[in-house]
């Protein structure tokens, strides 16, 4: 008896698949904020002057994929009303039950006190001069704090400073630990490696830089603003390198895999060469890794013409981009196509208006640039001319 | 309900009546029995296949699907048939509708073919117990592993975690459902419904606390084994006869 959509024999219960596209978005939306953060911190901590202009907006950035973050998870739950029990009840050998704790870490200790530190002077400013709601606005931002003298300005910049420091680890313990949610499963070989916490913090990084860029420089287009072409070549020699090393390590993985040729190794082999054959093979390697990197060092090889330059970046940016977004996808929707008997595969089936369908995850991965703009609005992120306080 | 003097002298006779013969309260309403009477501390339950008894016939499956009302499509327990035609390559395995009505006539008889009932394993360090993010699915001190459905997130991470599929998400409940060695049979001294209607005896019930019990003899006198033990799940269910092509 033929099972639709079933090729060999899958385990009666396997044939289902249990992880949605939503929990794609999930490794997807936290490595884009982990990956954001990182770029801010070059300028804070690593005095990377030329990215200055796209501090404020990393951070931004960072803060309105974070507010999404949590989203599709609990979207996905069977029973979403009892996530609280992750915070009252944890379960302490559990690598899922720690999420709540490094999320609320993450949002409240790094990055919004980082944004508030940062912005500090100019909510005060605003709360005093703004009228109606938004001088409301502004006076609760301000947390009640008006003092904005030099010195406390100094005192905000060592902390700020201490922030980022603790930041960075904070960073990569979030997408580092996002990584070790999957490759900690012994039963799923697809997942089991320990490379997978270093290769998703790496791709969360190479993510979250390509998504500032391309931020950065569609926000500079709408505004009718010039490009500041030194920060968006450093951007992009950053992305450079770090897509060397992410692109390494995952090859790296599949290296490893093929040369010990496990038990598992055929059922998956055949898995990447028939099932993930499109969004492996052709979306994240070859349209989304091997032609920005390609592209990238084109433009650190030869002197190429600004405009020029600018497109490759963009082409660049937006591949890497989708490149992610596909390896995630392979990872989490792939992990689950195989059986765990090796002698057969399913189909994913996504459906369309339903809870965890491909419209709520649209409106999920469109939600992080409606919640931007409102953080622009609120706190502009634009610098142009402006003279670091620190 | 109005009830008239009649109906309560009725019932008041029936009750007095089934009190006399040895029956006690719970009999008489189908409620559980009281809790003392089963120590937990006393058992550390498992089952025991054996391989070449196992005729395909699927009555465990209508059995466990009725005693635990196992929604359609989905299995506490299913038997695999294996067909192997030669030892390097891969065999070639069906399990129709969980092997619910049975299976098909063999087309072919020059192959090595056997039936392999699955359940979960009640893994002494089970992955599932281990990733669930709230403890909703725990082992019990008698060595069930168990879900708590009024408890499970249903995240579904236990599911990913269990190298032997036996975890679904209960499609009207929402949360995640597994056997349970029927826990609310084997505290009231009963076997499991899939070793009781198995017609020839092929899963065996077993208590490893229990000296009497025969999986000390079994075990001493037999060749067993767990499915996967590079897993290292310390897995409660043994087989006898495993044939090294079974996953």
């Amino acid at each position: 008896m033929m099972i639709p959509g079933v090729d060999g024999f899958m385990y009666p219960n396997e044939v289902e698949l249990q992880w949605s596209v939503l929990i794609v978005l999930y490794p997807y939306i936290t490595g884009l904020v982990a990956g954001a953060f990182i770029l801010a911190s070059l300028e804070r901590v690593f005095k990377v002057d030329a990215v200055r202009p796209t501090y404020r907006l990393a951070l931004l950035t960072a803060l309105a994929f974070l507010l999404v973050a949590p989203l599709p998870l609990q979207l996905h739950l069977g029973h979403p009303e009892r996530s609280f029990e992750m915070y009252l009840t944890p379960h302490t050998s559990s690598a899922m039950a720690m999420f709540g704790f490094v999320y609320l870490w993450y949002l409240t200790v790094v990055l919004l006190l980082e944004i508030w530190l940062e912005y500090r002077a100019e909510i005060v400013q605003l709360a005093l001069s703004s009228q109606g709601l938004k001088r409301w606005i502004y006076r609760v931002l301000t947390l009640g704090s008006y003092n904005v003298s030099p010195e406390a300005r100094r005192v905000d910049d060592k902390v700020g400073y201490a922030v980022t420091v603790i930041g960075i680890p904070s960073a990569f313990l979030l997408h580092g630990y996002v990584g070790f949610i999957f490759g900690s499963v012994k039963a799923n070989p697809w997942w089991s490696s320990p490379l997978m916490p270093i290769v998703f913090l790496f791709s969360a990084m190479v993510s979250g830089i390509a998504a500032v860029m391309v931020l950065y420089a569609v926000s500079m287009k709408l505004r009718k603003t010039v490009i500041d072409m030194r920060c968006l070549d450093t951007i992009a020699r950053y992305l450079f390198y770090t897509f060397v090393i992410d692109f390494t390590l995952e090859m790296l993985d599949l290296v490893h895999r093929t040369y010990e040729s496990d038990e598992s190794f055929r059922s998956l082999d055949f898995m990447v060469h028939t099932r993930l054959w499109g969004s492996q093979v052709i979306l994240q390697i070859f349209l989304g890794t091997l032609v920005p990197l390609a592209l990238l060092a084109g433009t650190q090889l030869f002197r190429i013409a600004e405009g020029r330059r600018k497109a490759m970046y963009m082409t660049a940016g937006g591949l890497t981009l989708i490149g992610i977004f596909a390896m995630r996808w392979n990872v989490v929707i792939g992990g689950q196509l195989f059986s765990k008997s090796f002698l057969g595969y399913t189909s994913y089936k996504m459906e369309l208006v339903t809870r965890e369908g491909l419209v709520p995850a649209i409106l999920l991965m469109l939600l992080p640039f409606a919640i931007f703009l409102v953080l622009v609005k609120l706190l502009p992120p634009w610098q142009e001319g402006k003279a670091h306080e620190a | 309900m109005d009830i008239s003097r009649r109906d309560l002298f009725q019932i008041g006779g029936k009750i007095l009546v089934l009190a006399s013969v040895g029956a006690t309260l719970e009999q008489i309403t189908g409620a559980a029995p009281p809790s003392d009477a089963y120590r937990m501390a006393d058992h550390w339950w498992g089952m025991i296949i054996d391989i070449d008894q196992c005729i395909g016939c699927g009555n465990c499956v209508r059995a466990c699907s009725r005693e635990n009302n196992v929604p359609e499509g989905y299995f506490r327990t299913w038997v695999e048939r294996y067909q192997i035609e030669e030892e390097d390559k891969p065999p070639r395995v069906e399990s129709p509708n969980g092997a619910m009505d049975g299976f098909p006539p063999l087309t072919r008889t020059d192959l090595k073919s056997f039936y392999v009932p699955k359940l979960c394993n009640h893994c002494a360090d089970s992955p599932c117990v281990q990733v669930c993010p709230v403890g909703a699915t725990f082992v019990s001190p008698d060595g069930v592993v168990l879900v708590d459905e009024t408890y499970c997130l249903g995240c579904r991470y236990c599911v990913q975690a269990c190298p032997y599929g036996c975890r679904y998400l209960h499609p009207a409940k929402n949360t995640v459902d597994k056997c349970t060695l029927c826990y609310h049979r084997i505290t009231q001294g009963l076997t499991t419904a899939c070793c009781e209607n198995c017609p020839t005896g092929a899963r065996l019930l077993v208590d490893f606390k229990n000296p009497k019990d025969p999986v000390h003899e079994i075990l001493r006198t037999h060749k067993v084994e767990v499915l996967k033990p590079y897993m290292a799940t310390r897995a409660k269910v043994y087989y006898e006869n495993l044939d090294g092509a079974v996953r």
